[in-house]
């Protein structure tokens, strides 16, 4: 595996390597509850706690627990944290708790935590095991809030609750209901690699137009 | 009867398990670019999800009463060992199984599908029938969603779609089509 | 994975570990998490059910129109009673729940009541007085129904508020095509199976429950009648 700096392990889960955008994990969730900003956060929340705690704890442990066991133990720590983010959100924001349902259960099975284990947490110290954590799930974070920021202003006509355009806006209320996750998503990615296609279109420009200055 | 009967259409068709409520999104993605190997995953997973309807039961009847914040933890442990000795067992018994629906398993079951079905029994007080029912019309519905897509993606392969749409982006294209055609059996099952 | 095929692969891996180390690390594992799980559990679960309670609590009183106070009934064999049978879970048992006026005198029940809406189950509860055969209050407490057109039947105050004095068993009409019966109950525009989904759910809830209400008799079942 090639040596990373802290920066690189903070900085590549947040653009270059987002888990939802680039990576394509966690999808579950940021279809399902991103139909409002609100539920976004709080979604991206709870699952940035899960990681971090894993993260840690599975760094920590990570010459304690024997290679066979490793994903059962792996599992048995992100379901525990589940559990306890989930009791903790019930006691203190109830709302949001009966807003997310079940999903909050499923962070469980979202296969970025526990790739994000597997991968990284299992083999590093506990400080750059953290800002890989820090790093993906603020990805995560920043991917569910521009899912549920774009929803949300099209579906309701509002931000996080506040009427943006006023009375005679009819929201396009398809946006917040299931085909408006995957049309989101699915636009956001378009986008994402017309930006990309352009920007290689942009370098090999610019390449040819330096190679031909220095033929010259 | 009629509760049954609405259970599993209602999981299968109006509340697809894929395109409705965004569980077993993995092999919708990963697994729908053929439509006989799309078949072959939906099978496995009705067969997933049947067992897990009886384990969640039988969890929830006799060891959860006690014990309710071990719900997720247990469910996920006894899932994962219960299909990974259905597993051995079925590469014993009969290898042609195993060769058709066998090397899908170990991949459904870390499938949220299956952890969401548990759980949204266990939330609606769902008894030994009704999870069954439930567990059959959520596999129904995945399998139709999973051989759909696959049709649709057979044909897009071939097709000259812009360039910048291609991979992942055209798949969530169709897939929210897909689910918003599916809106369109919403009321089939209501009470008017 | 190497292409090399070796005949048995498995002298080629690392020694293989005690199978009683991994079942003690998994054991010693497990334990933590339950510890830690308890712990939570312990110190989040009264601040949750004070909270479900509260909710219940207002919706009940809400429908009830009037009374301050309720005493929870369970349907137990086809009857109403105010005492749990011993063995049973609450949970699972049907409830309705009495409402009781200042003086202590029962006054109407709240009965819960649930109906396949356009997309997903409609839950709701709504008051009934027996001594009138009128409704006093509806109130929807979960639905998945369209955001706009059928969550109108938990968000408009029009459609909700014009449940309190009709009598059963409720018709659904037309917006505006009455004929101002009592029992008549107006649709949303564009929402009518929704709409239609709430008057049928109370209908039959009713329907159900009726003799049972009307045969209790708080006090009979128990020196505690009027304790909650």
């Amino acid at each position: 595996m090639k040596a990373t700096t802290p920066t690189q392990d903070l900085m590549r889960g947040i653009w270059r390597e987002n888990p939802v955008l680039v990576q394509m994990l966690g999808l579950c969730p940021a279809l399902a509850v991103t139909n409002t900003v609100a539920n976004s956060l709080a979604m991206g929340i709870a699952t940035f706690f899960v990681l971090l705690g894993s993260s840690l704890l599975v760094s920590l442990l990570r010459h304690l627990i024997p290679n066979e066991v490793r994903i059962s133990a792996y599992i048995l720590i992100i379901a525990t944290f589940v559990t306890v983010a989930e009791m903790g959100l019930e006691a203190i924001v109830p709302e949001v708790h009966k807003a997310l349902g079940a999903f909050i259960a499923l962070i469980v099975v979202n296969c970025m935590i526990l790739g994000r284990q597997e991968a990284f947490a299992s083999k590093r110290p506990v400080g750059r095991a953290l800002l890989d954590a820090v790093g993906t799930g603020v990805g995560f974070l920043i991917a569910l809030f521009l899912m549920g920021a774009f929803r949300e202003i099209i579906g309701m006509g509002s931000f996080l609750g506040q009427p943006l355009f006023g009375p005679h806006y009819e929201p396009w209320v398809v946006m917040i209901l299931p085909p408006g996750g995957f049309l989101t998503l699915g636009a956001l990615l378009i986008a994402l690699s017309w930006f990309q296609k352009r920007r290689a279109a942009g370098a090999a420009t610019a390449a040819a137009l330096a190679a031909e200055g220095g033929a010259a | 009867m009629g509760d049954l009967f609405w259970i599993l259409l209602s999981a299968m068709i109006v509340n697809n398990f894929t395109l409705a409520m965004f569980l077993g999104l993995c092999p919708f993605f990963g697994v729908s670019a053929r439509v006989e190997t799309a078949l072959r995953m939906g099978l496995a997973n009705i067969f997933v999800l049947v067992l897990t309807a009886l384990c969640s039961w039988a969890l929830n009847t006799y060891v959860l009463v006690y014990a309710p914040y071990l719900r997720l933890i247990s469910f996920i442990v006894v899932i994962a060992s219960l299909v990974q000795i259905v597993e051995m067992a079925i590469k014993k018994l009969s290898p042609t199984l195993f060769r058709q629906l066998g090397i899908f398993l170990p991949l459904i079951t870390t499938n949220c599908a299956i952890l969401g079905l548990a759980i949204f029994q266990t939330n609606r007080g769902y008894g030994l029938a009704e999870g069954l029912f439930f567990a059959v019309g959520a596999g129904l519905g995945l399998t139709l969603a999973l051989v759909l897509m696959a049709s649709i993606r057979e044909t897009t392969e071939l097709s000259d779609v812009p360039d910048v749409t291609r991979g992942t982006g055209l798949v969530l294209i169709i897939a929210g089509t897909l689910s918003l055609a599916f809106m369109g059996f919403a009321g089939l099952l209501s009470a008017a | 994975m190497s292409a090399e095929v070796t005949p048995s692969p498995e002298f080629d891996e690392a020694p293989p570990v005690s199978p009683f180390k991994l079942l003690g690390t998994l054991g010693i594992a497990g334990a933590l998490a339950g510890l830690l799980l308890v712990t939570v559990f312990q110190i989040t679960q009264p601040s949750i059910q004070a909270y479900k309670a509260k909710v219940l609590r207002q919706a009940v009183l809400e429908v009830l129109g009037g009374p301050q106070e309720y005493e929870t009934l369970y349907v137990v064999d086809g009857a109403l009673t105010n005492e749990l049978p011993a063995g049973a879970d609450a949970r699972a048992l049907e409830k309705v729940y009495l409402g009781i006026d200042e003086d202590g005198s029962p006054d109407g029940f709240a009965i819960p009541a649930a109906k396949p809406g356009f997309q997903d189950v409609v839950s709701l509860i709504f008051g009934y007085d027996p001594a009138t055969g009128q409704l006093r209050g509806m109130k929807v407490l979960a639905n998945k129904e369209t955001p706009g057109l059928g969550d109108s039947i938990e968000k408009k105050a029009w459609f909700t508020g014009q449940f309190a004095g009709r009598s059963v068993p409720l018709v659904a009409v037309k917006k505006g095509t009455g004929s101002g019966d009592a029992t008549e109950v107006d649709m949303i525009t564009g929402a009518t199976i929704s709409s239609r989904t709430v008057i049928k759910a109370i209908n039959e809830a009713l329907e159900r429950v009726r003799g049972m209400v009307d045969a209790y008799r708080p006090g009979a079942a128990g020196a505690g009648g009027a304790e909650r």
